[in-house]
């Protein structure tokens, strides 16, 4: 399987991500596009490990790719975190302006 | 002789110091110093006018150089004076006719109040200095400055009395249709600058520069030359300006618009005859419109009720004349009867001034009549004045109008039997406006009646030296047949149409033939001058419509109308569509547009700072996809 | 077409179907599902480049706690499809055509590029579980240790975010 499939498809899917960020305006499914962007980035991860298990093999060095798989699982880790954070302030935000519309959210104007 | 050279230019320097006191001056001046330094300056120029002529009757003719005024690549364009025959007769004619028109206007314009006064007389000061410029030019630029510059006070001064609104729309007339005629004049000058490579008149009637121009470049150059002459002189088809232009006050009707500006034309071919001589196209284009314009103005003349009217087409066709003279080739003549109607066109405004004074403001002929009981010295001269215009010997108008058809005859009796037949009208309507005015009953109201007196001295005086002009002036040019080498004028401009006269073949008509053509043209106009004194002695006035040729020509052959439908009202919804269409929707539009787009603008910026984060993040990503695209792709 | 591609291609158009389907959806509950969805395909994906370990943790970590706690959001708000905001049809129109002018851009510089590396599937000891765990702790235990550090600070975080006053 060429890399470039993979490329594409977890390009495609990050652009779905952002597309969803930019076309959404509840805060809640906004958060869930940014997992799916970081999800094609793992996708990419691991595939990108995979095709230097097959290049260095091939030249009998010794292999790095597991470093790449150990990255994603960091990534996991952080983006649980960060879940868990955003969803608190969000249900914060909820309780103060009882709406989760981005557009009103606009604290940032002066 | 350098001193000719010293003061020539303070000829025109004077009015135009003039202008400068009165128009500063015009709210602290009394009206006597006003009127006063408005009349001495003009004095003060013709006394050094006078000096000069005598300077180049003795055969001094000069170029003064004064500075250069355009030099550009190959074209030098200086500012000089060409002192010679030509100019000198005319700065004499200018000044000494103006000088008497000031003085006339002390007594005539004494009601106005003292600023107007004042405006009235540096209105003229500019004026003589414009006209003698343009006399005094030694290339076409310089003369188009004076040309402009007459125009321009041909506006100012028609549009006098500017809170009457016929009045300046009559001031915006004249000055649009001269600026038609303008651009003709300049289109000349710009193709003989094209061709020739200068505009100063001893080069460019050098026989190396005429060499270098074709029959066609001659040709289309002084057709030009002419639509220049026929706006600033009132020709077909530009001429409808000059009987609006009576809206002003009569003295300046009598300086501009009959004895000068309207000359200026006749100057211009008369200076450039050498041009004319070479392109008998347009000698017989010249001729012909100059005919018909005389005769047709004629026609007009003899059914106009008003005193100044009446004046105004006699003048154009007078004119007329004029232009047949130089397109027949007779410079001479033309210039001759540019002088003689000088003065007694002047003398006939002038005249007609005084009567419209004594009637305290009436124009109109069928309310007068029988004048000559109250108004001695006004009756005597203006009879002159008529006596002159109508061509009778001895007086001036017979030699040079004489001289001119003589000069017809010899080019084409066509042209000569036409001109006589004018001669005849002319005759008619001067004497009908004589008699209506002058003899029968007065048919005027009781109060004009108590109203009527003799114009005080101020204006009888200058009525008097011009009514002798007017008897005298034709005797500087009695032609050969009644005395060898009676025509002092012809061998005076002599070196001004040498080139001319070297190029042309003279027809000589022999004396037999002279004395008949005289002695027709006379005839015809006493028959049609007493005709006219004794119908119009009698006359009554009527309510009787006229019908048929009579209103046709009541009514000047409806060519104002004409104009009106053809030039002005497209000319009008034409600026009107473009007020509607280009000023308001496009313009407009585009600049109030601007604003729109400013505001549209800057209210779609103002959502960058609107707090939104998904503008934000909306930013972020048009950023990260420029950057993609300048990296990868440029 | 031998069947790792198929997989391949099936596992693909799940994933970016559900994608679609995910940023569609009215309903919020809906989207979370689709997510779901994408989730495992993409844990699909992971089983096909042998990536063992981590497949099961995705499952684990995102489909099953994350998930779970963004549906517990959503439940707690009572969101359905009626109260959805709805964005701007224009500005959803900007959003879409940037997004996709990105994703020309940078597919357009990707067929510029003519390697051919291919990548390892279905074999490989690399996702294997014991090389994983090797690798993690004895390489990156420091990062391991710290992002115990990183949890406890995000659930104090969460808590102090969450208290009311």
């Amino acid at each position: 399987m060429d890399i470039k499939a993979y490329i594409v498809l977890a390009l495609t899917l990050f652009t779905i991500g952002i597309i969803g960020v930019l076309v959404r305006r509840n805060a809640i499914i906004i958060f869930m596009c940014v997992e799916l962007m970081l999800n094609a980035v793992n996708l990419l991860l691991v595939a990108f490990s995979k095709m230097h298990a097959v290049s260095t093999a091939a030249k009998a060095l010794p292999t790095f790719a597991s470093d790449a798989q150990i990255f994603v699982f960091f990534i996991m880790v952080v983006a649980a975190a960060e879940v868990s954070v955003g969803l608190a302030i969000i249900v914060m935000l909820y309780r103060n302006t009882h709406s989760v519309d981005v557009n009103f959210l606009n604290r940032l104007k002066n | 002789m350098n001193n000719v050279l010293q003061i020539a230019w303070l000829i025109p320097i004077l009015p135009l110091i003039g202008f400068m006191i009165n128009g500063a001056g015009r709210n602290v001046l009394s009206k006597g110093i006003s009127g006063f330094i408005g009349s001495a300056v003009v004095f003060a120029s013709f006394l050094l006018s006078v000096y000069v002529f005598i300077q180049v009757k003795n055969g001094n003719t000069h170029v003064a150089h004064y500075f250069n005024f355009i030099s550009v690549d190959f074209l030098k364009i200086a500012f000089d004076f060409k002192i010679d025959q030509l100019s000198s007769l005319f700065l004499l004619i200018i000044t000494g006719v103006g000088f008497l028109i000031h003085v006339y206007s002390t007594s005539y314009m004494h009601e106005e109040p003292a600023k107007d006064f004042a405006k009235y007389f540096a209105y003229l000061n500019l004026f003589v200095f414009s006209m003698l410029i343009l006399v005094m030019g030694a290339n076409y630029v310089i003369m188009f400055i004076g040309w402009e510059g007459v125009g321009l006070c041909s506006y100012l001064l028609i549009g006098y009395w500017f809170k009457n609104n016929d009045y300046t729309n009559a001031a915006n007339k004249a000055f649009i249709m001269n600026r038609i005629g303008d651009l003709g004049f300049l289109l000349a000058v710009f193709w003989l600058i094209a061709k020739a490579g200068t505009v100063s008149f001893d080069e460019v009637f050098s026989a190396a520069t005429l060499a270098k121009l074709s029959t066609t470049d001659i040709t289309g150059i002084t057709l030009l030359l002419f639509v220049g002459a026929t706006g600033k002189s009132a020709q077909i088809p530009l001429y409808t300006w000059l009987p609006d232009a009576m809206a002003g006050p009569t003295p300046v009707s009598a300086l501009i618009h009959a004895a000068t500006m309207v000359t200026a034309g006749i100057y211009m071919i008369a200076r450039s005859n050498i041009l004319y001589t070479m392109a008998p196209l347009t000698q017989g284009v010249v001729a012909i419109v100059g005919l018909t314009t005389a005769v047709l103005a004629a026609t007009i003349a003899l059914k106009q009720n008003d005193i100044k009217k009446v004046l105004a087409y006699s003048t154009v066709s007078q004119l007329g004349y004029m232009f047949l003279g130089l397109g027949v080739g007779a410079y001479t003549g033309a210039v001759f009867h540019v002088m003689t109607h000088a003065f007694f066109k002047a003398l006939l405004f002038l005249g007609a001034g005084s009567v419209i004074h004594a009637m305290g403001g009436e124009q109109d002929m069928r309310n007068m009549g029988g004048l000559k009981r109250y108004m001695g010295t006004t009756h005597l001269t203006f009879l002159l004045g008529c006596l002159a215009i109508a061509g009778m010997p001895p007086f001036s108008g017979f030699f040079s109008k004489d001289e001119i058809l003589a000069a017809a005859y010899a080019n084409n009796p066509v042209l000569w039997g036409i001109g006589v037949i004018t001669a005849m009208m002319t005759a008619f309507y001067m004497f009908r406006l004589y008699a209506m005015t002058f003899v029968g009953k007065f048919r005027g109201t009781h109060e004009q009646e108590h109203h009527l007196h003799e114009s005080p001295a101020a204006i009888t005086i200058p009525l008097i030296i011009l009514a002798l002009l007017a008897v005298i002036g034709g005797w500087v040019g009695i032609p050969e047949v009644f005395m060898h080498g009676g025509h002092r004028l012809e061998a005076f401009l002599e070196p001004v149409f040498e080139q001319s006269n070297a190029i042309t073949v003279k027809h000589e008509l022999s004396h037999a033939t002279e004395y008949m053509l005289m002695g027709i043209s006379v005839a015809g106009a006493l028959i049609a001058l007493l005709y006219a004194w004794n119908k119009f002695s009698k006359y009554e006035k009527t309510e009787v419509p006229s019908a048929g040729f009579s209103k046709l020509v009541e009514n000047k052959w409806y060519v104002d109308e004409i104009y009106n439908a053809i030039i002005v009202q497209p000319l009008r919804s034409l600026s009107v569509f473009f007020n509607n269409v280009v000023e308001k929707k496009g313009i407009d539009g585009l600049v109030n547009g601007t604003g729109k787009a400013v505001n549209y603008g800057s209210r779609q910026l103002r959502w960058l700072q609107s707090g939104q984060v998904g503008a934000y993040v909306l930013l972020m990503v048009i950023g990260i996809l420029v950057l993609f695209i300048i990296q990868l792709f440029l | 077409m031998n069947i790792t591609t198929l997989s391949f291609i099936l596992l693909s158009v799940m994933a970016v179907s559900s994608g679609i389907m995910m940023i569609r959806s009215k309903n919020p509950v809906h989207s979370i599902l689709w997510l779901i969805v994408v989730f495992f395909s993409i844990s699909g994906h992971y089983i096909l480049l042998n990536a063992q370990f981590l497949a099961i943790v995705n499952i684990i970590v995102y489909a099953g706690a994350i998930m779970v706690l963004f549906l517990f959001v959503v439940m707690l708000m009572n969101l359905n499809a009626d109260t959805e905001p709805v964005k701007n049809y224009r500005l959803q129109l900007i959003g879409v055509i940037s997004g996709g002018s990105l994703l020309l851009v940078i597919l357009s510089a990707l067929m510029k590029m003519d390697s051919k590396q291919i990548v390892q599937m279905k074999v490989g000891d690399a996702g294997l579980i014991k090389n994983l765990g090797n690798v993690l702790f004895t390489n990156y235990v420091f990062p391991f240790e710290i992002s115990s550090v990183l949890f406890l600070s995000a659930m104090i975080g969460a808590v102090i975010i969450g208290t009311k006053e």
